[in-house]
């Protein structure tokens, strides 16, 4: 496989001042274990050779479909994995940086209140053996940021902010609903007022009203408190309602990474059009069936992915080229990425306004 | 909002009427509560409860619940059969049995018993009777019910070869019987989750090697293992010796399916999101374990206890009753049904097979417990 970087062109974009994140190359291979001497006889890539960064206060989106990778790298960047190879450089408040990646775990305890995360799942994210008032309080009190007693105020005044009432802190989570124990899980991640959070699939988990109030509310919740958001998620109408930019993932790899709208009206990978040809447009009347894409055959194998780009079996534009050289993620201008050899030649429709 | 004003509106919201304080009440429902009021709905479950309850409480105060000492005899009266209790007499509350008489087969010259409604035996609660040293420490002489003239004969449930009293037996019995479940319980409760818990937290080779013994050692059928550990008991120990080695045996045959348990638990739990979350807060790893993984399964524990105490009761008896086990004096279940080992008993005497019913009650009730904390272990499912 070929080891380009698409490092250089990161690097030259990242102009308008140092970014809050940067991840560069960041690999995370899983070993696949057989018998019962453990020999490892393959690796999942699970994110292979992933780069981005995130500007302080936006939000940044990170779709792709089920296991294209894109909670690896989530977890990751708050360091629940231990990436394999790559960095993930960090911005401290005061300027200098740090790579999340290569810290030991005694440092990276410094960090962890300043990169915080949503789960999924209101239900398996909350310990029913905890009341609200522990769960929301367990940061403060293993990383000793506040005193006991203040700590009672940082969990009220959190929880105020989450749209909870205080008075239900020695609850416990069966006592509340889906998107209360979301606004329960947004609270225990906002209590140490951080810097990035990483929403893995904050809402995905919720029916569509209480969606709505929980993307409303995390809006609110980064204007207030000055947050920085990678926001992962498969569903494309949410990403669109609340990110600026968007990175898109395809078994492992980023393929392609721009402005939110540049890549909904003007996707220039192909795998991107067709996930913009299934965002589901509202009124039956515009419906268009013919131009829907359906993709043939199945996602690749991470642990054994084609060669070339891993797209071109299922790619209505492939070419010779593309079964044999691995494309890199290059900007085609307005920082828009793209790793498609063929990007500036094919003509890609996005997403009709409706 | 500054902390002040949080303060302001938690004081408002506080004093805000009636309603705020009834609120407060039913918030702090814990995990035991709503245990304890899933578990309550479990009608067999809190019967079989009870009856545990009642058991250990008699085997606490054997001496006061049994109407004579366990090593009494009277050879007149061996292999009597039960008496028939009588609460009131002349419509007063005055309880009494009827004695026995009995007579000679002329043929087979087979004793039998008759109950001769011509003498009755007055008996007494709160009798003063055998004198015993309560729990080898106070002296004392009190009994449930007895006979108030302590030579008369009072057998609720028969007598045995040497005239000894069945139902007292079966009381004192209960003690070694219960305590052997308990005991042998707890060491294997030790040896199971710490090596459960090792398996489970640190994975890998350990896991494997480990995984893989138990499954040796449970292949291994467990009555020639009783065995061949029983014979090594030497004949000389004191019963106090041979019962903690009996206990011992048990237990190093029972730990295996709790320290999978365990082992299991901890690993459903390394997959779950509230565990990945409390390692982002930087939750060290003894505060981990103790704090948030052991207390979501420990109720699941506490229920396979429960269901395994059975198991060593039944171990004590069968080990009891080849005759490889306790050995009298001491006195258990297991030790009183090895009189029942001839079919000839059993067909002649068969209120000598009491112990199993005790047996067998415990055992029933001890696995209703065991379902019912099981079922009510999850309240939030």
């Amino acid at each position: 496989m070929t080891e380009q970087t698409p490092q250089s062109q990161l690097n030259s974009i990242a102009t308008n001042g140092k970014p809050l994140l940067e991840v560069r190359n960041l690999k995370m291979y899983f070993p696949i274990v057989k018998g019962i001497f453990g020999k490892i006889t393959g690796y999942v890539k699970a994110a292979d050779d992933v780069s981005f960064y995130i500007q302080s206060g936006e939000t940044l989106g990170l779709v792709g479909e089920s296991g294209c990778g894109k909670t690896t790298v989530g977890r990751c960047i708050v360091r629940a994995y231990k990436p394999t190879d790559g960095s993930i450089v960090y911005q401290r408040a005061d300027e200098t940086t740090v790579d999340l990646a290569k810290v030991d775990s005694k440092e990276l305890q410094t960090y962890r209140k300043d990169i915080r995360m949503i789960f999924q799942d209101p239900y398996s994210s909350l310990n029913p053996r905890m009341n609200v008032f522990e769960i929301i309080s367990e940061v403060l009190r293993v990383n000793e940021l506040c005193s006991p007693k203040e700590m009672e105020y940082m969990v009220a005044h959190i929880m105020e902010q989450c749209g909870l009432r205080p008075e239900y802190m020695r609850r416990y989570p069966h006592a509340f609903s889906g998107g209360e124990r979301q606004r329960i899980g947004i609270a225990r991640a906002l209590v140490t007022s951080p810097r990035l959070v990483v929403c893995d699939e904050a809402v995905s988990g919720l029916d569509v009203s209480v969606r709505a109030q929980i993307l409303n509310l995390m809006e609110d919740l980064r204007r207030e408190m000055n947050l920085t958001y990678l926001f992962i998620s498969h569903d494309l109408s949410v990403i669109r309602h609340i990110c600026d930019r968007v990175a898109v993932m395809y078994v492992g790899k980023l393929v392609e990474l721009a402005d939110a709208n540049a890549l909904y009206t003007n996707p220039l990978h192909p795998y991107t059009e067709s996930l913009m040809s299934a965002v589901p447009i509202p009124n039956p009347n515009l419906r268009d069936r013919k131009n829907r894409i359906r993709l043939e055959g199945e996602v690749a194998d991470p642990s054994n992915p084609p060669s070339g780009c891993y797209f071109h079996p299922r790619c209505r534009y492939a070419k010779e080229r593309c079964s044999t050289e691995t494309p890199v993620l290059r900007d085609l201008g307005d920082h828009h990425f793209v790793a498609c050899h063929f990007a500036d030649e094919l003509e890609l429709t996005g997403v009709r306004m409706a | 909002m500054t902390i002040n004003e949080i303060d302001l509106a938690l004081a408002d919201r506080a004093s805000g009427g009636p309603s705020t304080e009834s609120d407060v009440r039913i918030e702090v429902a814990t995990q035991w509560q709503l245990m304890w009021w899933k578990f309550r709905r479990h009608k067999l479950a809190m019967f079989g409860g009870a009856l545990v309850l009642f058991f250990y409480l008699l085997a606490a105060f054997a001496e006061f619940f049994a109407p004579v000492n366990f090593t009494t005899y009277n050879e007149q009266y061996v292999y009597a059969p039960p008496q028939m209790i009588h609460f009131f007499r002349e419509g007063k509350l005055a309880p009494y049995v009827y004695g026995y008489k009995f007579e000679r087969d002329p043929v087979s010259y087979k004793k039998t018993w008759a109950i001769d409604k011509s003498v009755i035996i007055p008996l007494r609660f709160f009798n003063h009777g055998d004198p015993y040293k309560f729990w080898g420490l106070f002296r004392g002489d009190l009994h449930l019910i007895g006979p108030v003239n302590a030579s008369d004969p009072f057998y609720l449930l028969g007598a045995d070869k040497s005239g000894r009293d069945v139902f007292s037996r079966i009381i004192y019995s209960a003690r070694v019987s219960l305590t052997v479940g308990l005991v042998g319980v707890a060491i294997s409760f030790t040896i199971g989750i710490l090596v459960g818990g090792i398996s489970g937290l640190v994975g890998g080779v350990v896991d494997n090697l480990i995984q893989r013994l138990i499954e040796i050692l449970i292949s291994i059928p467990t009555l020639p293992v009783w065995l061949a550990l029983a014979a090594m008991v030497p004949l000389s120990w004191s019963a106090l010796r041979v019962y903690f080695m009996i206990t011992v045996i048990l237990s190093l045959v029972g730990w295996m399916g709790l320290a999978r348990v365990v082992r299991s638990k901890f690993l459903a739990l390394r997959e779950e999101d509230f565990i990945m979350a409390a390692q982002l807060d930087g939750v060290p790893r003894g505060r981990m374990i103790t704090k948030h993984m052991i207390p979501s399964f420990l109720s699941h524990i506490i229920a396979s206890i429960t269901l395994s105490i059975p198991g060593m009761i039944l171990g004590e008896t069968a080990l009891s009753f080849l005759g490889l086990g306790l050995r009298p004096p001491v006195v258990s279940w297991g030790v009183m049904l090895q009189d029942t080992q001839k079919v000839a008993v059993i067909a002649i005497y068969p209120w000598l097979l009491f112990p199993a019913v005790a047996v067998i009650i415990v055992v029933l009730a001890l696995n209703f417990l065991g379902d019912g904390l099981r079922d009510a272990a999850d309240p939030y499912q």
